[in-house]
């Protein structure tokens, strides 16, 4: 695509319809310089986590003997307290930090959206109760009620996993039966219900479509709110555990390089590099979604 | 009845019921652990008679509503039971009661608070009015900038860069806040200031931007329209028509950045070995204390249900329509 688009062109060909790409395409052009860096941060993340194995010069749990060792051309980041290479599980560690928090938003968006859309089709008993419900999920802070859910059922990845997706849940709840309550009372929704679609049509068919927008843009905040929650979680110590490499709990490991900054500062930037990694991914997340948002709905383009 | 009075009365009582729901969910947390937990937490070798003791101080002999009310009953009297930890197989019991490991630790937590509070809410709100006052100038836009990126960060990063420029690079401030009961005020101050800064430059990014947003919401709206074209200078028009209205989303700032102070605090006295009551519940979910746990997380929310009502009911006595009723 190096042509540039010019709306004469567009009007002399009427019958050419532009693709799903094309259109995708001019759109893209149009985004500002803020979003682009945002994309292409998102890009490289993914990657990294995709090919970690590739691109990390040494496994993820592999012990070296000089535990705490400097930066060097054989350790980029040099090693942390027990030996192992900080590069290689910086990179294993976008593998299941970031892993780790889409899996979670996945669910979370599953439970929360689907109860909302429920809510909101059949508005009655049902409604009332996952409302008031989620209400008094609600009033108790998120990482105080997970900290104290794990302290029940312990700190393993799978109920980090559930117990982050059902607090997380009640959010997307909120959104979904707010935005939905719009479009239920549409014609054309009465119409697909007279001629006795399902419950399950009438969410996907007729409701989803519509309310997908804003939905995107809250996905893209409540992942990084997973992602900063899970993370803090992970440096607290009572979220993903050792060996398996996390920004959070790598940033706790190596805290105590921080006091030698003064003779080495290169040592003392070792813990920060995981923290940095977590804040620029959560950054790049929020410019593409502020676009987004003022792109679809010119909501909240005041902020 | 005055219509304010019945709208405070009907908040008040939800704020109630939330508290109470929010007590069952906290309470029914020991419902869901393991049912051998009692020899996890005495030792293997403990004897029967140990357990049978220690079962029948929990009360599990007793069906779960008599529990409830017994626990809320104790709560309401400053008995928050007690700790798991402290304890032997052989039955000795060393341990605390829950009420003295809290009690200084919630004091030092709410010193902290305070100390952030103070210089965090006339900062931010200070920022947020001048920045949507001269919306998109320079002004506007790099304090947006600063801010935006200051709460994409955690804040175990905030955290640390400060460590790194200020107590490691040029050791002006402590990196450790171990302070004791019979720290002194000042110095108390000064080995605060890190963990307090911390959470400053957290919590004004969050509240100036919303009161940022909050300021330009109102003064778009009709009225606020209306006085500037009928001549009214600048300041008469904040001060007489913006504000009365602005009071409203101003305490729903306040209260819920101070809400938000009371959940950042757990991660900043971790970082700092602060002796604060978030540090303990997550040394208490560690080892797995589940009254001490309990206690911590009905105070957080207690505290944060407290706030939201205050500042619901700050906005019902407020709003000028519900004031001057027709």
């Amino acid at each position: 695509m190096t042509e540039t688009y010019s709306a004469k062109d567009e009007v002399g060909q009427v019958r050419q319809r532009r693709s799903r790409w094309d259109r995708a395409w001019i759109e893209l052009k149009k985004a500002p310089l803020t979003a682009w860096f945002g994309m292409i941060v998102i890009l490289l993340y993914v990657f990294v986590a995709i090919f970690a194995p590739l691109i990390a010069p040494y496994g993820e749990a592999e012990v070296h003997p000089q535990p705490y060792a400097p930066w060097s051309s054989e350790f980029i980041f040099g090693t942390d307290q027990i030996g192992r290479d900080v590069f290689s599980r910086l990179i294993y560690g976008a593998r299941n930090t970031i892993g780790i928090a889409f899996m979670t938003t996945i669910l979370a968006f599953i439970i929360g959206g689907g109860l909302g859309l429920i809510a909101a089709i059949n508005q009655g008993w049902l409604d009332q109760i996952i409302s008031r419900a989620v209400d008094v999920l609600m009033a108790i802070p998120a990482l105080i009620f997970a900290l104290m859910l794990l302290s029940i059922f312990g700190s393993s990845v799978w109920s980090l996993v559930v117990i982050i997706a059902l607090l997380d849940s009640t959010r997307v709840f909120r959104l979904t039966r707010a935005v939905s309550m719009n479009v239920v009372v549409m014609d054309y929704v009465e119409a697909a219900r007279l001629r006795g679609e399902g419950l399950g049509w009438v969410m996907r068919r007729e409701i989803l479509p519509n309310i997908l927008p804003p939905l995107v843009a809250e996905f893209g905040l409540r992942f990084c709110f997973v992602f900063l929650t899970i993370a803090a979680l992970s440096f607290l110590g009572v979220g993903i555990q050792p060996p398996t490499a996390d920004w959070g709990s790598m940033v706790r490991d190596n805290a105590s390089l921080i006091q030698f900054a003064q003779y080495d500062l290169k040592a003392g930037l070792t813990p920060i590099l995981p923290a940095a990694a977590i804040a620029l991914l959560t950054i790049a997340v929020n410019f593409v979604v502020d676009w987004f948002l003022i792109k679809t709905s010119g909501l909240r383009d005041e902020v | 009845m005055h219509p304010i009075l019945t709208t405070v009365l009907q908040r008040l009582a939800m704020g109630v019921i939330t508290l109470f729901f929010v007590s069952i969910i906290i309470f029914s947390s020991i419902e869901f652990l393991p049912g051998d937990f009692t020899e996890a937490v005495l030792g293997q070798s403990a004897t029967e008679e140990t357990v049978a003791a220690f079962r029948k101080e929990l009360g599990l002999d007793k069906p779960a509503y008599i529990r409830y009310i017994d626990w809320i009953g104790a709560v309401m009297q400053g008995d928050l039971g007690q700790s798991f930890s402290g304890r032997a197989a052989s039955g000795v019991d060393r341990s605390r009661s829950v009420a003295d490991l809290i009690g200084p630790r919630l004091q030092n937590t709410l010193f902290l608070a305070a100390m952030t509070a103070i210089v965090a809410v006339p900062l931010a709100l200070f920022l947020g009015i001048t920045a949507a006052l001269w919306r998109g100038s320079i002004y506007d836009r790099s304090v947006n900038a600063v801010t935006l990126s200051t709460i994409s960060m955690p804040e175990f990063l905030v955290a640390y860069l400060l460590i790194l420029l200020l107590a490691s690079l040029n050791p002006i401030f402590p990196s450790l806040a171990n302070i004791t009961a019979e720290t002194p005020f000042w110095e108390r101050v000064y080995k605060c200031a890190l963990p307090a800064m911390t959470l400053l430059l957290v919590i004004v990014a969050h509240m100036m931007r919303m009161t940022r947003a909050a300021i330009i919401n109102l003064l778009a709206s009709p009225y606020i329209e209306m006085a500037r074209l009928k001549g009214l200078s600048p300041a008469t028009v904040i001060l007489q028509h913006a504000l009365p209205n602005a009071w409203a989303p101003i305490a729903n700032v306040i209260a819920f950045n101070l809400a938000y102070l009371v959940v950042g605090v757990v991660v900043v006295e971790v970082v700092f070995v602060y002796p604060g009551i978030g540090q303990l519940m997550v040394d208490s979910v560690t080892a797995r204390d589940i009254p001490v746990v309990q206690a911590c997380a009905l105070i957080f929310a207690a505290t944060y249900i407290m706030l939201n009502l205050i500042a619901d009911i700050i906005s019902i006595v407020t709003n000028p329509r519900l004031l001057h009723p027709r």
